[in-house]
């Protein structure tokens, strides 16, 4: 039996960064010595692999491996900046029935086979058939929200339907959060979030709304490879977390205006 | 800071558009968890008014009934405007009272 943890990342609404956070968190494990592969089962809205900057090396995709037309092994793309990074793509020009929760199983296992130890889903938006078979496979479930009425709402109908999943306490990632807004309470905060959400779900941890998020993709690079990104740090800390590390949480709200720096030196003094 | 200073000191209503989504938030989980039917809602929300109103009358249009949640269950509230008691059913229990005795 293989202990390759096998994780989904999910949200119900789209657009609020299952994606970011799946090529983010992949790197970062990988780049802590983990073996990662990252499952793309967005199918027919293909884009981790544009996300993580190998959208040039496509030949096979998941669809292929299904339906026989290709090795697993020749399917996955091995990333040059870090060798136990691979990537199984999406198809393209297929629609989310593609593959279906058996094949999926099939998939993880074959994929524990080949020693890999971190095995991340990345599920398409929505409720339907596409949520079943991306989730079909995992063992654990990421939750990614942003402090915001609807993808809270959302991220709430997706916990119910993954414990009819049989994934029991996911994980809880609130991202794109301000610190700014919600210290002026023009923004649901971390706390917010978690009791509207109540016990079901767990946090793991919390990412800034951060500009480099949005340069990094434009450039096919993570954030959580570049010194000194907010969002990156934030993502390196949630890898960690899923090692099983202690990290405290990020500082998000540490006041670097006027009257912080006053108030640090006064509080310091 | 100052408005919201004041109106602390006024014990004005939190508006925050934080305490807003999520006041809006509880109220809008509250009823996906409870998965009761628009439908189904609102006819109990009649059923109510017609038994409230052989007592008293009701201001039906700022009649609010909706689900919430008290410590760990989830209870249905319903805000009710009385306009006022109906003397008619007063008299009507009074004659009855002093007929059994």
């Amino acid at each position: 039996m293989s202990t390759a943890k096998v994780i989904v990342i999910t949200s119900g609404k789209g657009g609020v960064g299952k994606t970011t956070t799946t090529a983010n968190l992949g790197m970062a494990l990988a780049s802590m010595g983990e073996k990662v592969a990252l499952l793309d089962a967005d199918i027919g809205l293909r884009n981790l692999d544009l996300v993580l900057g190998l959208e040039n090396r496509i030949v096979y995709d998941i669809v292929d491996v299904v339906e026989g037309r290709c090795k697993l092994r020749q399917a996955v793309i091995k990333d040059k900046r870090l060798q136990n990074l691979g990537l199984l793509p999406a198809a393209q020009t297929r629609d989310k029935n593609a593959v279906t929760p058996e094949q999926m199983i099939k998939l993880v296992a074959d994929l524990q086979e080949e020693g890999y130890t971190f095995i991340l889903i990345d599920c398409p938006a929505g409720i339907e058939q596409g949520f079943k078979n991306a989730t079909a496979g995992a063992n654990q479930a990421i939750v990614v929200t942003n402090p915001e009425v609807s993808s809270v709402r959302d991220a709430d109908r997706i916990v119910g339907l993954l414990e009819a999943q049989d994934i029991e306490e996911p994980m809880l990632i609130v991202n794109r959060l301000r610190p700014k807004m919600v210290k002026n309470n023009e923004m649901l905060g971390v706390d917010d979030v978690q009791e509207v959400l109540g016990n079901s779900v767990k946090l793991l941890g919390v990412v800034p709304d951060d500009e480099t998020i949005i340069t990094s993709t434009n450039k096919g690079e993570p954030a959580s490879m570049i010194e000194g990104s907010k969002a990156g740090q934030a993502y390196r800390n949630i890898a960690r977390r899923l090692r099983g590390e202690e990290v405290p949480f990020m500082n998000l709200e540490e006041d670097t205006g006027f009257f912080g720096k006053l108030k640090k030196f006064f509080v310091a003094g | 800071m100052f408005p919201s200073f004041l109106e602390k000191l006024l014990g004005k209503a939190d508006t925050s558009a934080k305490t807003v989504a999520k006041d809006r938030l509880r109220l809008v989980l509250m009823h996906d968890r409870a998965d009761i039917p628009g439908p189904m809602m609102e006819e109990m929300r009649k059923e109510l008014l017609t038994v409230l109103s052989k007592y008293v009358e009701i201001d039906e249009a700022a009649l609010e009934v909706s689900l919430d949640r008290a410590d760990e269950t989830v209870a249905l509230m319903a805000n009710i405007p009385i306009r006022r008691v109906r003397p008619e059913k007063v008299e009507a229990d009074a004659a009855e009272a002093e007929a059994k005795a």
